[in-house]
């Protein structure tokens, strides 16, 4: 199954089980307080899962490894490549 | 004891371990190339030395594209210098895009595991014997650079998705045959349907060079680009 296919699936299911006990068709007594932390439930895990998201984003942009060493040992192997091959007669 | 000739049957050379058999590996680095003149010597020398070093059996597969400024001027003097066994001519009229490319280059590969990689310098060839190490190490399929584990990172911010990859040749031909996206989506494509296929991956820490690191690269464009590949591949495998 396409990854799309099995996300709107999941998201389908779930969607329905709240529509369901939002709109009382399973016939279930629900407290008060209960139904107030239920109905914005799905707006409430979108946002934190953009929060999240962006979160991760944030966290690896800013513990991104500078390679500092690697470009000083690139720019000189560059010099000793050129050199050896110039010595073996490449015309750069 | 009279030798009769008559062999003992069944005495077969042994076949060495897995893991530890390196004399009868060859490794073929495809280097599809488009207007490289000033990196391409520096990569192959930079190959030569790593290879070398190693003591691995080797092969350098050129794919030159036609490209305008003298690129293939260059391979064929790499040609003389290093020798026709080591450095492999094999290029064509035009531009005509990475996947052809590597379909060209492995019809002419003799070694039994391809690696892929960019001859702009991005990838540093001293890292293909750790890949060669962890390869024999997990006996993986694929083995994958990656930039943000272990001692990865960069030098720059070029947004181009710059891969580097060990394959066992029959893995990639076989992944070639199913990979559909063109451009750099198809590399991404690749790994997807590796998983897929249940090929085992594994991945050893590079640091990456942007070496004209300084120019701005940094656009709106290739992060969209990247986006737009992203969701074709979620809702098409």
């Amino acid at each position: 199954m396409l990854k799309l296919t099995q996300w709107l699936w999941g998201l389908g299911l779930l969607d329905s089980a709240w529509a369901a006990l939002t709109m009382g068709a399973l016939d279930l007594e629900l407290s008060f307080p209960c139904q107030e932390v239920l109905w914005p439930l799905p707006a409430y895990l979108l946002v934190s899962a953009g929060c999240y998201a962006l979160g991760i984003v944030g966290y690896s942009v800013a513990t991104f490894h500078d390679c500092e060493d690697a470009v000083r040992e690139l720019q000189s192997q560059i010099l000793e490549a050129q050199a050896d091959l110039t010595r073996n007669g490449l015309c750069f | 004891m009279a030798s009769t000739g008559a062999s003992r049957g069944g005495a077969a050379s042994p076949r060495p371990p897995q893991g530890r058999s390196s004399r009868q590996d060859k490794y073929s680095v495809l280097l599809p190339t488009y207007n490289e003149r000033e990196n391409l010597p520096l990569i192959v020398w930079l190959l030569v030395k790593s290879f070398s070093e190693s003591a691995i059996n080797y092969e350098i597969i050129i794919i030159d594209d036609g490209s305008p400024d003298g690129t293939r001027e260059v391979a064929e003097q790499l040609e003389k210098i290093y020798g026709s066994d080591r450095i492999l001519l094999r290029p064509r009229e035009k531009k005509l895009g990475l996947g052809t490319a590597y379909i060209h280059g492995i019809k002419h590969a003799t070694g039994n595991y391809v690696i892929i990689m960019d001859a702009d310098l991005s990838h540093h060839p001293k890292f293909i014997p750790e890949f060669i190490r962890k390869q024999k190490e997990g006996n993986f399929d694929i083995v994958s650079g990656t930039r943000y584990k272990g001692n990865g990172g960069v030098y720059g911010w070029d947004l181009k998705r710059k891969i580097i990859r060990l394959y066992r040749k029959e893995v990639l031909q076989k992944l070639i045959e199913k990979c559909v996206s063109k451009g750099y989506v198809f590399q991404m494509e690749m790994i997807v349907r590796a998983r897929q296929l249940n090929y085992t991956i594994g991945e050893v820490p590079i640091s990456f060079v942007d070496r004209v690191y300084g120019e701005s690269k940094l656009g709106g464009n290739e992060i969209v680009s990247f986006l737009k590949g992203l969701l074709t591949l979620f809702a098409t495998t």
